[in-house]
C-alpha cells in the first residue's frame, strides 16, 4: 500500500511539472485546481495495482490521457462566435482550436407530441481554410421516449485566401440519422411538419444515408454580417432526388467598438440578428409547394470567461411547419488543442 | 436501438472521421524547422514578413481612425489578449509558427497594413481572417500593436 501512495505522489508531481510546462500562462490557482481530480484518479488507478510490475509504457500512456483532459482547461480562449444556429458564415474555427458545443431544440407538434432534440458539436480548425466537425443527435419525445438519432461528420473549406466581396465556403457533410431525428439543423426538400408525428418506435427503424453539400456565401460590412447557405442533400439509401433548401441570416453586435475594460455585460459581447430557413423541393419538384420554412430571431452572448451562450426562438412561416421552435446552446472553445494533442503524441515542442 | 447490419459506407465513415480527428493535430504538430521555433527566431526569418508587402497600395495608405482615440490602446490590448495572444504571445514577441510583433518589419509597417493583415488573415501560413470582428474593433488591435514599439524598445 506505501508503495502505492508514493507512485501516487510521483504521478501528481509529474502531472504537476508537465502542466507548468505545457501552458507558462495557465496561473498556478488553476493547476492546483487541475490537479485535484487527476490525484484521485490515480488513486483510484493504484487501486487497481498500478504498480512497478505494470509497464513503464502503460503508465505514461494512462498519464498523456489523463494530461489532455486535465489540460483542456488551461487552452480555453475567448471567442467571438456568431449567433446563428442553423446559417452557417464564412467564418472558420481558428486551426488547432477545438470548440465543444451543446444545442437543444424545443419544438410544437401538432396532431401528436412536443418534442425536445438535442446535440454535441465538436468542432476542430484542421487549418486556416478547412474545420471538421462530428455531430452527435438525440432527441426526447414526450410522452414517447429518448433516443439517440445518429451522428453527423462535416467539414468546412474556405475557397479563397483573401476577403472578398462575397466570401464563399465549401460545406460537404455526410449523416447517418435515424428517421426520428428532429434537431431540424437544416430544412430541405419537402420536409413537412407532419413527418415528425412518426412514433419513435416505428420512425427509428428508417435509416437515412445522406450527402449533403452547402454553398455558404457571407459578407461582413460595417459590423453587419449578411450570410446565405445554398443547400443540396442527396439520400444515398434508395433512389430519393436531390434535395434543396436555403439559409439566410443577417447579424450584428451590440456594439462596433470595445471598451477597454474586462465585462461580461460589455454591448460588444453581445450579437443579434435574425435567420430565416427552408425547403425548396427537390429535383423533380423543385419550389415553395409542400415545403416548411422558419423565421428565427437570434442571439449570442460571447462571455470573457470563454464561454458563449446562444438563444434563438422561431415560428413556422406556413402550415407546414412546426409553429414554434425554441433553441438554445452553449459552446466552449479550447484553443492550441491541435497542438497540446500533438505535443502528448511526441510531435512539435514549443 | 436497433441499427442494421454494419455497411462498408458507415465502416469508411466512421474510419475517414478518426483519421481526420486523430492526423490533422498531428499535421498541426509537424516539426517546423529551427528558425521558426520560436519567436525571436521568427523575426530573422524574413519570408514571415514578406506578406506584409503585399497588402495592396490603397489598404496600406488607410489612415487609423482610432488613432487619437484615447481608449483605443487599452481596448487593443484587452482585445489582443483575447484573440491573439495565444499565437502571438502574450507580449506579441512571437511563438511557434505565429511571428513576432515587436520585429521592425511589422512595427515599420503602416496602421493601414496591419489592418489589411488582421482582416485578410495569412490562410496559407495558419493565421485565420479576423474581418468578423467589428472594424472599430480592428483598428484598436492595430492602436495596440503600434504602442508597443520595436523590441529593443519593449525589452527596455
Amino acid at each position: 500500500m506505501l508503495v502505492k501512495i508514493t507512485l501516487s505522489c510521483d504521478w501528481v508531481a509529474t502531472t504537476r511539472t508537465a502542466l507548468l510546462s505545457m501552458t507558462n500562462f495557465a496561473s498556478c490557482e488553476s493547476v492546483a485546481s487541475t490537479i485535484g481530480p487527476i490525484q484521485l484518479d490515480s488513486i483510484q488507478l493504484d487501486s487497481i495495482q498500478l504498480d512497478s510490475i505494470r509497464p513503464r509504457v502503460q503508465r505514461s500512456f494512462l498519464l498523456r490521457c489523463l494530461l489532455a483532459f486535465a489540460g483542456l482547461a488551461a487552452f480555453a480562449a475567448h471567442a467571438q462566435e456568431s449567433p446563428y444556429i442553423v446559417t452557417y458564415d464564412h467564418y472558420l474555427e481558428e486551426p488547432g482550436s477545438l470548440e465543444v458545443e451543446y444545442f437543444s431544440t424545443f419544438g410544437t407538434q401538432r396532431h401528436s407530441n412536443d418534442f425536445h432534440a438535442f446535440w454535441a458539436e465538436f468542432e476542430y480548425g484542421a487549418t486556416a481554410w478547412w474545420t471538421t466537425e462530428l455531430y452527435f443527435d438525440g432527441q426526447t419525445t414526450f410522452n414517447d421516449s429518448t433516443i439517440f438519432t445518429g451522428f453527423r461528420w462535416e467539414n468546412r473549406f474556405r475557397l479563397l485566401q483573401l476577403e472578398h466581396f462575397i466570401n464563399p465556403v465549401l460545406y460537404i457533410e455526410y449523416e447517418q440519422t435515424s428517421g426520428a431525428d428532429k434537431i431540424l439543423k437544416e430544412v430541405e426538400g419537402h420536409d413537412v411538419e407532419s413527418d415528425y408525428a412518426v412514433p419513435n418506435s416505428i420512425a427509428r427503424k428508417e435509416h437515412d444515408h445522406e450527402l449533403e453539400s452547402k454553398l455558404l456565401l457571407s459578407k461582413t460590412f460595417k459590423g453587419w454580417n449578411v450570410a446565405e447557405n445554398t443547400i443540396a442533400t442527396k439520400n444515398l439509401t434508395g433512389g430519393n432526388p436531390w434535395e434543396f433548401g436555403y439559409a439566410i441570416g443577417a447579424s450584428r453586435p451590440l456594439a462596433l467598438k470595445a471598451l477597454p475594460n474586462q465585462c461580461n455585460f460589455c454591448p460588444e459581447n453581445f450579437v443579434a440578428g435574425v435567420e430565416m430557413y427552408g425547403g425548396l423541393g427537390d429535383r423533380y419538384s423543385f419550389g415553395l409547394h409542400e415545403t416548411s420554412h422558419y423565421l428565427a430571431a437570434v442571439a449570442a452572448w460571447n462571455l470573457p470567461s470563454d464561454w458563449t451562450l446562444r438563444l434563438s426562438p422561431g415560428f413556422g412561416l406556413n402550415d407546414n411547419s412546426h409553429r414554434f421552435l425554441l433553441r438554445w446552446g452553449v459552446s466552449r472553445e479550447f484553443s492550441g488543442f491541435g497542438s497540446a494533442v500533438g505535443r502528448l503524441l511526441g510531435g512539435r515542442k514549443q | 436501438m436497433t441499427w442494421g447490419p454494419i455497411k462498408p459506407a458507415f465502416v469508411l465513415v466512421i474510419s475517414m472521421t478518426l483519421v481526420c480527428v486523430l492526423v490533422s493535430p498531428l499535421v498541426l504538430a509537424i516539426p517546423v524547422s529551427a528558425e521558426t521555433k520560436t519567436g525571436a527566431s521568427s523575426k530573422k526569418d524574413s519570408s514571415v514578413y514578406a506578406v506584409l508587402t503585399k497588402a495592396p497600395k490603397k489598404a496600406v495608405a488607410r489612415r487609423n481612425p482610432m488613432e487619437k482615440d484615447p481608449d483605443a490602446k487599452a481596448a487593443g490590448a484587452k482585445l489582443f489578449g483575447m484573440h491573439c495572444a495565444e499565437c502571438h504571445g502574450e507580449m506579441a514577441e512571437g511563438q511557434g509558427k505565429a511571428p513576432s510583433l515587436l520585429a521592425d518589419e511589422v512595427q515599420q509597417s503602416t496602421p493601414g497594413t496591419l489592418f489589411w493583415i488582421l482582416t485578410n488573415g495569412v490562410v496559407r501560413r495558419g493565421m485565420p481572417v479576423w474581418s468578423k470582428l467589428p472594424e472599430p474593433q480592428r483598428w484598436q488591435i492595430v492602436t495596440y500593436l503600434k504602442s508597443l514599439g520595436p523590441l529593443e524598445k519593449a525589452l527596455q
